[in-house]
């Protein structure tokens, strides 16, 4: 079933053209990568898929809903979760309040119930502390949960993103180069942990520049170039695709 | 701020009080426009609103009104441009230069303090009282005719500088070096600092710029407006709003931008009691920031580059 | 539970306070405690605002001075010579009235205080709503003179208002019964129990705030300061939580103007200007921004040695030049300083982390 259908999607940031008629969908349970050279207009695409920009023309269809016009939370609380290239924790909070601000969709306080601290928002409250702890468990980083976030260092802020996303039980991830900036075995890391989601039934979409982790993990590959869609087919076609390869090696990316 | 005192309401409109009303208007509008050029030249090169721009134009009309008594007029205005200008300079290098990638939060704080500190200081120095510089020419009933209507000639002699200024303005930062200099700061710090800019002495100079014409401004007001130590808030307010009718940054947008204040608030003065010409421009200010907040002549697109 | 510990010290704190000014035979200084109180009421709503929310209002005074205006209007307003007419015979029949005799023995008939102080608050909390929606989707300097222009606009109508007594403002206003026996007044007599009074709403108050920001909303709001569009993002919608903390300042504002008008049995146009809001605002910021504990506590200093004359006539100077050197010198606050780090810890209920 497809999760996320993506038709004839335009944007332009005066005269640039970085979203150009793009189209495709993804399967539910999947792992789809969007890849391209920088300034393909991969993280324009996630923020207008986001809600973060709104798109000029074309449409968005999450789980049978159009989601022009929705405002970023509306689709967040739709199920939607993402990550960010340039990593947006919330500065001046631990690692554990980070993940624990994911956890936002999946409860329901509100001011009066937070002023009074009724019994039944306590409970909310361990339930998601107890759910923030247990991502942190996952990501391997229960002992950072008391830092600051801007402390942390890059690959553990990654995690902490990671965390937050993954907080909200989303249907769909976004992932915007989850492995930028790490190593290898950190990135060995990564991929292993996209696979152990897709596994706990959510889709990813993950733009990616590490060419050999995108080749083992996903399910299909989108590629754009200038802000179009160039190719979309399975890794190992695509790493034959002739025009991929000569926009790789052209395109002097990487 | 006092009214215009020849301007009174609930006259007939006759055309002889249109003009009155015209001219008020103008006379307004272009000290407005100059406050208003005060805060973009500040806001062009530092991305900061100086809150105490006001002050300078108080400050300006204080000291000229101090000094006027013990030397000849000309000297005395030329004198308080000098020491607001100085005052400027101050401000900028003791509060402002050293910080480091401040917040806008912070700036505003500060900003704000100084404002508040140069009031004060004008109240301990010149007390509460209303004070005001002597005619240029004449006194307070001479007047000179201009198309069919009797004006000060004091109005002409504001008209004339802050006209005069904007010119001399514009043609500074389009023509001489020093002037293309702060407009590359505005355009692009890291650049212009790597082009062999001294971008923090651009900033000083900015303040003081800015501080000078506020000062001239208000010398050349005192006469008609009166200087009291606390009338800074109220001029910076509408010179704010000017900037962002004339959109922020924009100096040709400002004058065009005063004017039209000056003229709203001078024919306003016939409809509603005098109370309330502060809350008419006040409220379009906020009207304008929530419509159209970069500006009544700006491109959405270009306000959008900048950082607020 | 820890994080109300430092309440207790609070409250013991403000008891042992009464009982060395009773012993002391100084309990004229419980006066300028009782307006501290209440003014530091509407610095911690405007440190919820500012700190947590991360959104400058340099118009609280505004709604100050709505509530207390609101409530001093309608408690004073003499309806006897309507005492005929349908409405005020209607109002009356519900009990929404209070008849009394002013210092001249003259019969006064106006709105019970109860009624009165529900309206102004209720008011205040509208056009909060009402302005906020436009307002905070402004950032920046934007937002600041904004609000500041709103600060204005009602410091000018209250000026300009007849009925509001235009530059003397609003005097006579009754005491404010709020339970029986219990009554918020100025009255010589009543100073202990008004004292009381004062500190029971601040408890209140720090209560609820503490409890607020240790909760999801608490969290979203400071998501919303630390980064806007990935609290966004996760799920928070950041136009109505912005919109609700700012209704909630306001509201809190409004009702501690209620609360210090019917104390202080008046209120003028100087509640209202913006040197209050602006006052305000430093004392958030000298109490370390994101600090309930620090807005209070400094809140509750700076304003009582400023009630008490301590700063002389160099008072708005002083405030002025508060605000220049924290934001200079110690923009997180001057109990951030390393060595109240320390004591912070032991405190650390109110304050984040
Ligand atoms: N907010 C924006 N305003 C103007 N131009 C933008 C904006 N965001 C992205 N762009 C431009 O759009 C193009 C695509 O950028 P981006 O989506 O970040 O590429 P990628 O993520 O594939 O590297 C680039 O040329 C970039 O400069
Ligand atoms: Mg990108």
């Amino acid at each position: 079933m497809t999760i996320l259908e993506i038709n004839n999607l335009n944007k332009s940031f005066g005269g640039l053209q970085a979203v150009q008629d793009v189209g495709f969908g993804v399967e539910e349970h999947r792992i789809k990568a969007v890849i391209g050279p920088n300034g393909a207009g991969k993280t324009t695409l996630f923020n207008l898929i986001s809600g973060t920009l709104p798109f000029d023309s074309g449409s968005v269809v999450f789980k049978g809903e159009e989601l022009r016009g929705l405002k970023p939370y509306q689709i967040a609380e739709r199920g939607m979760a993402r990550t960010y290239q340039n990593i947006k924790l919330f500065p001046g909070m631990s690692a554990l309040e980070n993940v624990m601000v994911g956890r936002h969709t999946r409860s329901r306080a509100g001011f009066v119930a937070g002023m009074l601290n009724l019994p039944a928002t306590g409970r909310e409250e361990a339930e998601i502390r107890g759910k923030a702890m247990e991502l942190l468990g996952l990501l391997e980083i229960e002992h950072l949960a008391d830092i600051e976030a801007g402390s942390l260092a890059f690959g553990q802020q990654r995690a902490v993103e990671f965390a937050r996303a993954l907080a909200a039980e989303p249907a769909m991830l976004l992932l915007d180069e989850p492995a930028a900036g790490l190593n290898m075995n950190e990135t060995a890391e990564v991929a292993r942990l996209i696979s152990k989601i897709r596994d706990l039934g959510i889709t990813v979409l993950l733009v990616e520049h590490d060419m050999s982790l995108v080749m083992d993990i996903s399910d299909e590959i989108v590629v754009l170039s200038f802000g179009q869609k160039i190719a979309e087919d399975l890794p190992a076609a695509i790493q034959q695709n002739q025009e991929v390869i000569e926009i790789y090696l052209g395109g002097g990316d990487d | 701020m006092a009214a215009l005192q020849y301007v009174t309401w609930q006259l007939p409109m006759t055309s002889e009080l249109f003009l009155q009303y015209i001219f008020a208007g103008l006379t307004y509008g272009i000290i407005y426009a100059i406050v208003a050029i005060g805060f973009n030249i500040i806001y062009n090169t530092t991305g900061i609103i100086n809150f105490a721009q006001g002050e300078f134009v108080m400050l300006g009309g204080m000291i000229a009104i101090s000094l006027n008594p013990l030397m000849p007029l000309p000297l005395a205005i030329v004198l308080a441009v000098l020491i607001t200008m100085m005052v400027g300079a101050l401000i900028e290098i003791v509060f402002i230069r050293w910080l480091d990638k401040p917040s806008v939060l912070r700036l505003i704080i500060i900003t704000i303090g100084i404002s508040i500190l140069i009031r004060e200081a004008a109240l301990h120095i010149w007390g509460e009282g209303i004070r005001s510089l002597p005619y240029f020419i004449g006194n307070e009933v001479s007047s000179v005719s201009i198309l069919g209507t009797r004006i000060s000639p004091q109005v002409l002699w504001v008209m004339g500088v802050c006209t005069v200024m904007v010119i001399l303005l514009s043609l500074f930062f389009r023509y001489t070096l020093m002037g293309q200099k702060m407009q590359a700061c505005a355009a692009n710090r890291t650049a212009a600092t790597l082009c062999g800019i001294n971008t923090r002495n651009m900033v000083t100079l900015s303040f003081m710029l800015s501080a000078g014409i506020g000062a001239l401004a208000g010398c050349v007001m005192s006469p008609i407006t009166y200087t009291q130590y606390d009338g800074g808030t109220g001029l910076a307010i509408k010179g704010f709003t000017v900037a962002i009718m004339g959109g922020l940054g924009n100096s040709m947008g400002a004058v065009a931008a005063g004017l039209l204040l000056g003229l709203l608030e001078a024919f306003s003065v016939s409809v509603l009691p005098l109370a309330f010409q502060d809350a008419i421009s006040i409220s379009i200010l906020l009207v304008i920031l929530f419509v159209r907040p970069h500006g009544l002549f700006g491109r959405r697109d270009t306000a959008a580059l900048k950082e607020f | 539970m820890k994080r109300f510990l430092p309440l207790l010290a609070l409250l013991a704190l403000v008891i042992s306070i009464q009982l060395l000014t009773q012993w002391t035979g100084t309990t004229y200084y419980l006066t300028q405690l009782t307006m501290s109180g209440y003014y530091a009421v509407v610095i911690i709503g405007l440190c919820l605002l500012m700190g947590y929310a991360g959104q400058i209002s340099l118009g609280h005074a505004g709604f100050f001075a709505i509530g207390g205006y609101m409530s001093a209007m309608l408690t004073t307003r003499n309806l006897i010579s309507f005492q005929n007419q349908d409405w005020v015979v209607l109002l009356d029949k519900f009990g929404l009235l209070a008849a009394r005799q002013d210092l001249y023995g003259e019969a006064i008939l106006a709105f019970q205080p109860w009624l009165a102080a529900l309206i102004a608050i209720v008011l205040a909390g509208t056009i909060a709503l009402i302005i906020g929606i436009p307002v905070l989707k402004l950032k920046g300097h934007y937002l600041a003179m904004a609000t500041l222009g709103f600060g204005i606009i009602v410091y000018r109508v209250f000026l300009a208002s007849e009925i509001f007594g235009e530059a003397d403002g609003i005097s006579g206003v009754p005491g404010f019964p709020l339970l029986p026996g219990v009554i918020v007044t100025g009255s010589f007599g009543a100073r202990v129990g008004n004292y009381y009074i004062a500190w029971t709403l601040v408890i209140v108050a720090m209560v609820m705030l503490i409890n607020l920001i240790n909760s999801r909303v608490g969290r979203a709001l400071r998501a919303i300061h630390g980064a806007e569009e990935a609290a966004n993002a996760m799920g928070i919608d950041t136009a109505r939580y912005k919109l609700k903390t700012f209704v909630l300042s306001a509201v809190l504002a409004a009702v501690a103007g209620v609360f210090l008008t019917h104390y202080n049995g008046g209120i003028g146009p100087s509640e209202a200007g913006v040197m209050k809001s602006v006052r305000y605002v430093a004392l958030v910021a000298v109490g370390g921004m994101a600090n309930l504990w620090g807005a209070l506590i400094m809140g509750v200093t700076l304003n009582f040695l400023s009630l008490r004359g301590f700063f002389g006539s160099y008072d708005d100077a002083v405030f002025g030049a508060i605000l220049i050197v924290i934001m200079l010198f110690a923009p997180e606050g001057l109990l951030r300083l390393n060595l109240a780090a320390k004591l912070k810890k032991l405190f650390s209920g109110g304050s984040r982390k």
